[in-house]
């Protein structure tokens, strides 16, 4: 039931107090922070850097500005309304599908454009944002997520938390949403946790509500052949996000998009610990190891460096052949 | 910052705070717990003198902080009389007058003394040798009494002893029966000590015992060693030292009751004792603060009334860093638990307890009907407010007709909390589900009755109330919590399965 704080020692698991001093107050400025809680500032700075994001497809700002939601939405099949300054997932809506009748969520439930008003209206009123300041709601566009992984995630988008350090890609999972999380892929409201392979992307571990896991809930989909595709180019463009923010303890969520491979969906400056569970190893050892790297390395080079220590069970897989995907999408 | 500099501040805070609070409860004595009683004594002195006619004055010794008794307060009571305190090297004095006054006149004078364990002896300045002259036969007497004395003697205090033997009755000689028929007894002995070079004074004090009325004070001899020690002498019975119930009342070696413009003048005493409660005693101690006794009982009582209640805030928040540091319990909110706990004081546990989860719910489900109307959330927010006031005033005015009066303090909930808690509660009902709600809803609830149960207990509230040096000792293990890099108590549950493979 409970563990000795010798073992957790012994394996390197990192504690709240411990990140919260040692690697968020050391590392990150707190004058940095807007960069990352505002959604909104994350995406036009990624698009300087250079860094994919989903579309945009509009911002609304006033509250009479939501009368402009429909023409808004009007030909796109499935969007995501989600507060610049939310936290932890709060406010994201995702419409999956839209009919004559109404928004359809991945979930099955049907909304309609008074239920979408009303979440606009409180996006914007600061109910989902840090502190209750008055937020901007943004409209995305919905991610075409890979064929490959729908097998592994249930109702909604699966994402990659690849949690940076000084540059260096630390520690990778995927987040699998399920029907107890209702298609968020947050691990506390019940997503699945599965740890990756820095150096191939492979799974190595899974865990749901802190509990280790092979196989998907609601899918049934065994998890141990989960294999992120495009996964050096997709640590090369998380790895880029500490230039991008200078952020030194970060948390990126990346996603795959059918067409246009990795995007940067998220930034996230106070990153969790359930990562650690889901790849059943502490994060002590890499940050130590990374603490102790020259600073002005070159991003490939930081995560050749990453691929090469930190895989999994001191051995080194042959970093898999994969032919480049297309660059079709522009960088928004 | 480096971290030599915080562990600096918070040692020096440590320190400052150890050191007030030691200082306050060695120089004050103020106890460290409140239950402790307290002997006070109660003495009240009657003046009485038949007034001529004309003006009148009546000069009243009084008493000071002395070894074993420290002055709580004194009052006076002689109606159309004018009154000062005079204040000199010698000793405080009380002094009466009026333009006119005929008949028997009464002025009363009564002082709270507080029983101290306070061994310290004061400084009393010692009389210079006063010139003795004798007329015959008594200069011869004088002069054998003193040979006699000083030849069986090695110092002032054994000379004393022997001076004062051979005038007590097994002993007494033909010189010293002849000495007392033409003098009294006290003032004769300190006349012979001060012939001998000893340096002496009679002074008066007054045996404390319980419930004693109309007593007068007894005189006794300050014998001087040299400047600055100097020991009491019992004059009947050449007793060294001072007894624990001797009070001295006048120490100058002045006349105890002048009175001008009177006859019949005589003082009586009648006295007391009481056990109180040793925080009540310290409480109405004289304020002589200075800045390091700096102290909120100088305060009015209602201010006092406010700190009390302030003062424990720092608790609560100690025991919130606690809970969320090393325990890593969840609240919703940082702070809330302690704002509830405070109201929890106003209702006490039980009524607050039940008052508060009865409104929350209920609110939560008149806020699950607003999330329909698709409201902007200022105003919905305000709409929250009001139905919780709304709910408050059902629930008193249903406990009292049910005749419950506990009900009636559910209203010192704050209103604002109460609702934003609801709103909170609600958003996180909708965002994360029951659970959640559950989880953090308990942690604030558990969390502020431990906050409670510490700024409730009487122990907490003496000390804090009492001891300002505690909150920087509060303020130092709260800096030192916050320097805390460890895991937390549920964090050893939270990674146990990593622990497993």
């Amino acid at each position: 039931m409970w563990a000795r704080p010798s073992q957790l020692l012994r394996r390197g698991i990192i504690g709240m107090n411990r990140r919260n001093i040692r690697y968020i107050g050391r590392y990150n400025s707190r004058r940095l922070y807007p960069l990352v809680d505002d959604k909104l500032k994350t995406k036009l700075l990624a698009e300087k850097h250079g860094i994919t994001t989903p579309a945009l497809i509009g911002t609304v700002t006033t509250q009479f500005g939501i009368k402009g939601l429909r023409e808004m939405i009007a030909g796109h099949s499935g969007f995501v309304i989600k507060p610049a300054k939310g936290s932890g997932g709060k406010g994201i809506l995702v419409i999956e599908r839209v009919d004559q009748d109404g928004f359809i969520k991945p979930s099955g439930v049907r909304l309609g454009l008074e239920d979408l008003h009303r979440h606009v209206s409180n996006i914007l009123s600061g109910l989902y944002s840090l502190g209750g300041v008055p937020d901007v709601a943004m409209i995305e566009g919905l991610i075409n997520f890979d064929e490959q992984l729908s097998e592994y995630t249930y109702e909604g988008v699966p994402d990659i938390r690849v949690i940076i350090f000084r540059g260096y890609p630390v520690m990778a999972m995927m987040r699998l949403s399920t029907a107890a999380s209702d298609g968020k892929a947050n691990l506390h409201q019940g997503a699945v946790g599965v740890g990756l392979d820095i150096a191939t992307g492979t799974a190595v571990r899974g865990v749901q509500f802190d509990r280790s896991r092979r196989d998907h809930p609601d899918t049934g989909h065994e998890l141990a052949s989960l294999r992120i595709p495009d996964w050096t180019s997709l640590l090369e463009l998380a790895a880029g996000c500490y230039e991008m923010t200078g952020l030194g303890y970060l948390g990126t969520d990346m996603v795959i998009d059918r067409d246009c491979g990795p995007m940067l969906l998220e930034l996230n400056a106070r990153p969790g610990l359930a990562i650690q569970m889901a790849n059943g190893e502490g994060l002590r050892r890499r940050l130590d190891l990374v603490e102790t790297q020259p600073e002005g390395v070159s991003v490939k080079d930081r995560v050749a460096f990453s691929q090469e220590h930190f895989a999994r069970r001191g051995e080194l897989r042959a970093a898999p052949a994969e032919p480049e995907l297309a660059q079709s999408c522009a960088s928004t | 910052m480096s971290r030599l500099t915080f562990y600096l501040i918070v040692g020096l805070l440590m320190v400052l705070g150890i050191g007030t609070s030691l200082h306050r409860h060695i120089q004050m004595e103020v106890p460290w717990t409140p239950g402790e009683q307290r002997q006070v004594w109660e003495v009240e002195a009657v003046v009485d003198f038949t007034a001529l006619g004309d003006s009148a004055r009546a000069e009243l010794a009084l008493p000071s902080h002395q070894r074993g008794y420290r002055i709580l307060t004194e009052n006076t009571a002689s109606p159309g009389y004018g009154l000062s305190f005079l204040q000199d090297e010698t000793g405080r004095r009380a002094q009466w007058s009026i333009r006119s006054a005929t008949g028997s006149q009464q002025l009363y004078y009564s002082v709270r003394l507080l029983v101290t364990d306070d061994k310290r002896k004061r400084q009393i300045a010692r009389p210079p040798l006063r010139d003795v002259s004798w007329e015959r036969p008594y200069d011869t007497a004088a002069a054998q009494v003193i040979e006699r004395a000083w030849m069986r003697s090695a110092d002032p205090y054994t000379f004393t002893r022997e001076l004062i033997r051979d005038f007590s009755e097994d002993r007494q000689g033909e010189n010293a029966r002849l000495l007392l028929t033409q003098f009294e007894r006290t003032p004769l002995l300190v006349r012979l000590l001060n012939q001998a070079g000893v340096h002496a004074r009679e002074v008066s004090g007054l045996m404390l015992e319980d419930g004693r009325r109309r007593q007068a004070l007894t005189p006794w001899i300050m014998v001087f060693e040299d400047e600055e020690n100097w020991a009491l002498f019992d004059p009947r019975t050449a007793e060294q030292g001072q007894p624990e119930n001797l009070l001295l009342w006048e120490t100058g070696g002045r006349a105890v009751l002048e009175v001008q413009g009177g006859t019949n003048s005589r003082v009586t005493f009648s006295m007391l004792s009481r056990s109180q409660p040793a925080a009540a005693a310290v409480r109405s101690q004289l304020a002589d603060d200075t800045l390091l006794n700096f102290s909120i009982h100088s305060l009015p009582l209602e201010e006092q009334a406010l700190f009390q209640t302030i003062l424990l805030i720092p608790i609560g928040a100690l025991v919130v860093v606690f809970l969320r540091i090393l325990v890593g319990i969840k609240t919703s909110g940082t702070f809330m638990p302690v704002l509830i706990a405070l109201a929890f004081i106003q209702t006490t546990l039980p009524t607050g307890l039940i008052g508060f989860l009865l409104v929350v719910s209920v609110g939560l489900v008149i806020r699950n009907y607003l999330s329909y109307l698709n409201l902007l959330l200022v105003a919905r927010v305000s709409a929250v407010i009001i139905t919780v006031i709304a709910i408050i005033s059902i629930f008193t005015v249903l406990s009292y007709r049910v005749g419950l009066n506990a009900g009636l303090t559910i209203t010192f909930f704050p209103m604002i909390i109460l609702a934003w808690t609801i709103e909170r509660m609600s958003i996180l009902w909708e965002e994360e589900g029951p659970k959640e709600v559950l989880i953090q809803g308990g942690g604030s609830l558990v969390t502020a009755v431990l906050a409670y149960l510490a700024m409730n207990n009487p122990w907490i509230r003496h000390i804090t109330f009492n001891f300002l040096g505690v909150q920087l000792i509060i303020m130092s293990l709260i800096l030192l919590l916050g320097n805390y890099t460890g895991y937390r108590l549920l964090e050893l549950r939270r990674f146990k399965p990593v622990t497993e493979d």
